[in-house]
């Protein structure tokens, strides 16, 4: 039997917020976590099967499937619509969120099984919301709807990251990273309304027709259809941490580790690239914004490669690892080429979910978050060092896994499209992902020649030398009964959390082989040299981070003296945070402390003085009334007098 | 004598009671001049009902003599009773209207 797929999506799209619903609206199922917890699951489930369908469905199908239902009535139609857009894009995303919400929605039981029930029952909720918001983004038909998901989103992860509010730094990582976002929305909701102000419609089937067939025509706007697409470019580089908004996504690794994976590493961060390739054939239109996005995509992928580097919390380096990954996308949209953008959108969201889960494994076991703190894990935890190594060979690009391909689609687009530039920027950029994840993979699972001196380790020097002042260590132990034991009494994780592990793992090496072996050549022809090329940039990373901390032969300390100047740099994360301080303290507060002046002595001023005479001129007037009625009578009499005078004149 | 003489013996008697109104202290003045205004329009009343030969002006000018009786029969209970509780007649004392 195989149902409409638009119904499965819908299902799909629903479940969630039916989740949410039930476990908002009641309260005992809320404060009884474990049983929200399953609830959700079973929700998530039946909507990961409706979304397997709703692939299946649509397979068969072949072409877009367009939903709507009228929302917002006006006399010329609707003005705004809901619905559902199944097309290519749609269904594999929604796949991927399904998964990896369902995955890490079965590995959070087990990961915050220590948490209070009620707070339980809050994590799930939200979960449940943030997986409802994120479809209703990816299936939107529309710009309007996709931006008020967009905006659930946003709200979610500021709750999630929020999750541990009484942490002074997990408060502030949430409403920095809802800030920040916030900022690129604003620029975002301006091109839908400019965009819906040239051609009348939200809808993405309607603004696409009218783009290939050249309808669209930005008179009155200054820059024309640039400054449209620029402002959606804002809104996707807000939430999809590009240079420079890309300041709230390594702070929001104050929030549980589940949480990162999700939203951070494979859904929500993702969905600036995904509005990016939804509006490709917008964008076509205009390619200097397009040359921008490059531009600014290889940048961001180069500068969060190097800061990833200097750090020693596992967490923030894999948080600079997705700032960088999704450089790499937008570099390929922006090089014309939105689908290798997709594609490693794909399999990034598997293999850096995984890392994500695997780290959280990791803190889990160890009880911080420091590389410094962890070491020859492999041995204690193998099943967590296996699936870890899977998802850090994808990302480093290694052959046969799954960042292979899309890197090399990736790079391969960026060269197609004529950016050389780019180009060199992700092959460094693609060197450098090698080096800092294998760093992390030696220092944390192997690190075979750590000399250990009556009981207490000695500093790895590297970890010293590169320690940045701000690492928060111990993050996520405050709320961990168990990991107490550190490196030494480590062991794998219960199998809630590494069946999820051991799922993400097989799909992204099933993901690698399949196309390995399947060689598709899309639009683009790559030169025969870019295989090779992307291979040797991976290979000599691993092997540079193999010498330097496996084997110990390249000196960390002579590296780091090296790269003196860049690696103070990258400390002090290229002192972006403290430009966006200083402009806080004394760009915007000394204007709004001019505001409040002004508000406060002219505005207020100027309504205060009136008052003042007004009632002066009352409290002068009240003395007329003497309350005398002999005085009424003068008066009365002197009216009379003045009237007839009156009278007398005009006659 | 004509029209003209009543009519300033009548603006004169007003004018009287409107002084006598506006300028006494005592509040049974400020009655009595009241009552002075009153009767300088009925003598208006009559003045012209007698000139122009309408009968009307007479029974009007009746008619105010009775009210004017009843206003100051109501008038005076309202001095006495004010009288009682306040122990004054003296209407620089009587300001309660002062908002």
């Amino acid at each position: 039997m195989m149902a409409d797929p638009v119904t499965l999506a819908l299902v799909a799209l629903l479940l969630p917020a039916a989740a949410f619903l039930v476990i908002g609206v009641l309260p005992p199922l809320r404060r009884a976590g474990r049983i929200a917890a399953w609830f959700s699951i079973a929700c998530m489930t039946g909507a990961f099967a409706s979304a397997l369908l709703t692939w299946r469905a649509f397979g068969a199908v072949g072409e877009p499937i367009h939903a709507a239902w009228s929302w917002l009535p006006s006399a010329a139609g609707p003005f705004a619509t809901v619905g559902v857009l199944v097309d290519a894009q749609s269904t594999s995303m929604l796949l991927l969120v399904t998964l990896v919400a369902l995955l890490v929605q079965i590995y959070s039981t087990c990961y915050l099984s220590d948490e209070p029930q009620p707070a339980l029952g809050r994590y799930y909720a939200l979960q449940s919301l943030f997986a409802f918001s994120m479809l209703g983004v990816v299936l939107a038909p529309n710009l309007l709807q996709l931006f008020m998901c967009w905006e659930l989103v946003g709200v979610c992860s500021c709750l999630l990251v929020g999750f541990w509010y009484t942490k002074p730094a997990a408060a502030r990582a949430a409403l920095k990273a809802f800030w920040t976002t916030k900022a690129g929305d604003v620029g975002l909701l301006i091109g839908i309304v400019l965009l819906h102000g040239i051609t009348g419609t939200f809808d993405l089937l309607q603004l696409r027709q009218m783009a290939e067939s050249n309808q669209i025509v930005a008179t009155g706007i200054p820059f024309g259809l640039s400054l449209i697409t620029f402002c959606l470019y804002l809104g996707a580089a807000g939430k999809s941490a590009q240079f420079p908004l890309h300041v709230w996504l390594p702070d929001a690794m104050e929030g549980p580790t589940p949480v990162s994976a999700l939203i951070h590493a494979a859904t929500m961060v993702t969905a600036g690239v995904y509005l990016l390739t939804r509006t490709e054939w917008l964008f076509a239109l205009t390619p200097d914004v397009l040359a921008i996005v490059a531009w600014n995509g290889a940048l961001t992928a180069l500068l969060a490669a190097v800061l990833a580097c200097v750090q020693t919390d596992i967490k923030r380096v894999l948080a600079y690892s997705t700032v960088s990954q999704l450089g790499y996308m937008m570099a390929a949209i922006g090089a014309g080429f939105a689908s290798a953008g997709f594609f490693h959108l794909l399999t990034h969201g598997i293999f850096k979910a995984l890392l994500f889960l695997g780290a959280g494994a990791v803190i889990h076991a160890v009880g911080s978050n420091d590389v410094a703190d962890m070491g020859r894990l492999a041995r204690k935890m193998p099943q967590t060092a296996i699936v870890f190594l899977v998802g850090t060979l994808s990302l480093a690009g290694v052959p046969v896994f799954a960042g292979f391909v899309s890197k090399e689609e990736v790079l391969g687009a960026v060269l197609a499209g004529g950016f050389t530039g780019p180009f060199v920027m992700l092959l460094i950029g693609a060197f450098l992902t090698a080096f800092y994840m294998f760093r992390v993979v030696f220092l944390a699972f192997f690190g075979g020649r750590r000399l250990e001196v009556g009981g207490r380790r000695i500093p790895d020097p590297r970890s010293t030398a590169l320690h940045p002042p701000s690492s928060v260590r111990g993050h996520d132990t405050a709320h961990h009964g168990h990991g107490v034991g550190g490196a030494e009494h480590a062991h794998d994780a219960p199998f809630l959390m590494t069946g999820p592990l051991w799922v993400l793992a097989l799909i992204a090496m099933a993901i690698g082989i399949y196309f390995t072996l399947h060689v598709t050549h899309g639009e683009f022809e790559s030169p025969i040299w870019l295989t090779p090329v992307a291979v040797v940039a991976a290979l000599s990373g691993i092997l540079l981070a193999w010498l330097t901390y496996e084997r110990r032969i390249v000196s960390a300390d002579a590296l780091a003296a090296l790269f003196g100047p860049i690696r103070r740099a990258a400390i002090a994360k290229f002192w972006l945070d403290d430009i966006y301080l200083g402009l806080y303290r004394h760009v915007l507060l000394t204007f709004s402390r001019a505001i409040g002046w002004i508000d406060r002595y002219l505005v207020d001023g100027v309504l205060n003085v009136i008052s003042a005479w007004t009632l002066d001129g009352g409290d002068r007037l009240r003395r007329m009334q003497t309350g005398k009625v002999q005085d009424y009578v003068w008066a009365v009499g002197l009216g009379l007098l003045a009237l007839m005078a009156w009278i007398g004149v005009s006659w | 004598m004509g029209l003209q003489a009543y009519l300033m013996l009548s603006a004169v008697v007003f004018c009287l009671g409107l002084f006598g109104t506006i300028t006494r202290r005592n509040t049974v003045g400020i009655l009595l001049g009241i009552e002075l205004m009153l009767n300088a329009v009925n003598i208006n009343l009559v003045a012209f009902s007698r000139f122009r030969g309408v009968d009307v002006g007479m029974v009007f000018t009746l008619f105010a003599i009775c009210i004017t009786v009843a206003e100051i029969a109501l008038g005076l209970a309202i001095v006495i009773l004010l009288f009682r509780t306040r122990r004054t007649a003296t209407a620089d004392h009587i300001d309660w209207l002062k908002g």
